[in-house]
């Protein structure tokens, strides 16, 4: 079996978001990279479907030469191989068509990805690579299984979930509580760097964004605290003030 | 030409959030004197067909055939893909849910759109079409123009306020012919909390974290949610530990919730469980530890046990209704 594993590579979640001076960019200053946190669900489940059945894991980001360090790091938590799309990931339409271009003749019955990246929060490129493909895309899957060619899945939906079963191959965006969060240890550390690591070039495709700039939301009041022998205030700002009761 | 909006229902009530996205498509769609069509996939209450024109719509679509009841995206994607070719709009617009995020992705590969992102408003026309964009779970916002005629736009919850002044709008049925293909997925079965206010549409949110120390203490939580008529969630460890079910899970991993009023009561406001609730009109932090984090991130705060000012609260709300 082949599982391809989609990472991004987003600021760590408890980074502090800043812009640079002229609002054109984020400021990447000592912010920590990660891999996103819903693909590192999905690469982690990947590593344990290899661990119980025997599969190859590659894993894939599209990125330039600074994500490598996020690459080798999907490699120590136990993807086989990995593949780099050199090329700044600028709009979910490009990734998508990249990752697309990589797979479609590769022979992969699972394409893994997150739900959603936790920086542009599209949740789209599953969709997108699935359509392309013409096969099945099931999100967000918090429970995945294999029987056969089978994919037996828990997807979440609002207020509730559903049990879903497709062929494989399929696009799969996963979130929690899919598997674990795995930790590199040193074994894996050791073998990522020697473990392969191909760049390819991106496919030129016309642009259909252009980044405009960015802007911070407002900054919040004080937080107005209330005595805890005194809920009958809060009672009253809410409805007086907050209007919302 | 029109503007297409794609619209959700439960239990047969159309969503707040696809009313929410009927009335941002008007606005959208007035400024290049268009009228908007909505279309309604499934099982949905006649009534509540016509009355869409209320919130901006001028002509509904309807394809009552059951089989998108349950809930799969591709068929979805097809249905709005013909029914942008068959109403010649170049602009489709869906509320956001986890279903609605996957068939804009595969709709704007079907069509070949631009596709735009958890608005947080209007586009600006006056020059091409920018669009601004709700980033890092609230914490940013990008602005970016789109480049192609066609667009497909997803919305943050609040992009629009709901139009009701509208009138009856004309309901036509509509026949998107669901292929084999579309069937890609087999649905097993659902589960799905009855008659409960649904976590991301809701206006009042009341949530509970590792403070309230263990599930049998979550009665007071609910009490309070019924007295209000609020949504209940929690923060992730109370999910991992299966004192609440995973779908009431708010945060960065979990559910975005924008509500009017977020009760927090025992969550220390660690970055990413903000992450779900910055969008939130204003928010309640009940914490016995005056240092929490979230103290900083809300309107008002009391500093105090929950054991004893919740209860103190549900009456105190009870009497002034
Ligand atoms: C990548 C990543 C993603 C994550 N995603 C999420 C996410 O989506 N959502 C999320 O919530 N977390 C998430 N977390 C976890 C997050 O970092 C925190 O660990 C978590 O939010 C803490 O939950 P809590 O506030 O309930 O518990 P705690 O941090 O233990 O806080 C409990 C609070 O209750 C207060 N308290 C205790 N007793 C009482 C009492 N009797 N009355 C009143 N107050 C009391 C305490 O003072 C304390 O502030 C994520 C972490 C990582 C690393
Ligand atoms: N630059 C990238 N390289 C590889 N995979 C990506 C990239 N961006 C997004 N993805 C994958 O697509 C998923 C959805 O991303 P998005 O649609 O951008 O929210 C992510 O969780 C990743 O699995």
């Amino acid at each position: 079996m082949k599982i391809l594993v989609c990472i991004s590579h987003v600021p760590d979640t408890t980074t502090k978001i800043k812009l640079t001076s002229d609002n054109q960019d984020l400021d990447k200053q000592g912010v920590q990279f990660v891999i996103g946190p819903y693909d590192d669900y999905a690469l982690a489940r990947a590593v344990e479907l290899k661990e119980a059945n025997g599969a190859e894991v590659v894993a894939l980001n599209v990125g330039t030469q600074e994500t490598e360090p996020t690459i080798r790091k999907a490699l120590a938590i136990g993807a086989d191989k990995a593949v780099r799309i050199n090329a700044e990931p600028k709009d979910t339409q490009f990734v998508a068509k990249q990752i697309f271009e990589h797979a479609k003749d590769a022979g992969y019955d699972l394409v893994l990805m997150g739900r959603e990246t936790s920086d542009y929060n599209s949740g789209a490129v599953h969709g997108m690579v699935a359509e392309m493909m013409g096969i099945p895309c099931v999100t967000p899957v918090m429970r995945l299984e294999i029987e056969g060619d089978t994919v037996k899945m828990d997807k979440e939906i609002e207020g509730g979930k559903e049990k879903v079963e497709a062929k494989m191959p399929l696009v799969a965006g996963c979130q929690e509580p899919i598997a674990e969060w795995k930790i590199p240890n040193m074994r894996g550390i050791m073998s990522a760097r020697t473990k392969p690591l191909e760049v390819i070039e991106a496919v030129g495709d016309g642009e259909t964004i252009e980044s405009l700039g960015y802007e911070m939301p407002k900054a919040k009041g004080e937080c107005k605290m209330i005595d805890k022998d005194n809920v009958e205030e809060l009672v009253n700002l809410l409805k007086n003030e907050a209007k919302v009761i | 030409m029109s503007v297409l909006v794609y619209v959700e229902s439960e239990e047969g009530k159309i969503k707040k959030s696809s009313r929410e996205a009927v009335s941002f498509a008007k606005a959208l769609a007035d400024k290049f004197n268009d009228s908007v069509t909505a279309v309604v996939l499934g099982t949905v209450d006649a009534a509540e067909l016509s009355g869409l024109g209320k919130n901006g719509a001028g002509k509904v679509l309807h394809d009552s055939e059951s089989e998108f009841d349950k809930g799969r995206i591709s068929p979805v994607a097809s249905a709005l893909a013909k029914a942008s070719e068959q109403e010649s709009a170049n602009i489709v617009v869906l509320p956001k849910s986890s279903l609605s995020d996957a068939a804009a992705a595969k709709l704007s590969v079907k069509i070949s759109a631009a596709l735009g992102t958890n608005l947080v408003e209007l586009p600006d026309t006056s020059d091409g079409f920018k669009i601004k964009r709700s980033i890092f779970t609230g914490k940013a916002f990008k602005f970016e123009k789109l480049l192609t005629d066609k667009k497909v736009l997803t919305l943050k919850k609040g992009a629009a306020e709901i139009m009701e002044s509208g009138s009856e709008a004309k309901v036509e049925s509509f026949s998107s012919g669901i292929s084999d293909s579309d069937k890609d997925i087999t649905i097993l079965e659902t589960e799905k909390a009855e008659g409960d206010i649904l976590l991301p549409e809701a206006e009042l949110v009341v949530s509970g974290g590792r403070g309230m120390k263990g599930p049998e203490n979550w009665g007071m939580l609910e009490e309070l949610a019924k007295t209000l008529g609020a949504a209940t969630g929690c923060s992730k460890p109370v999910s991992d530990m299966e004192w609440r079910p995973h779908h009431e899970h708010v945060g960065q991993t979990g559910v975005k919730v924008s509500p009017d009023l977020y009760i927090a009561v025992g969550i220390s406001g660690a970055i990413q469980h903000l992450a779900g609730v910055n969008s939130s009109k204003n928010i309640v932090v009940i914490n016995k530890d005056s240092e929490a984090p979230f103290f900083k991130a809300a309107d008002y705060g009391i500093v105090g046990d929950a054991f004893e000012v919740i209860p103190k609260l549900t009456e105190a709300i009870k009497a002034a209704k």
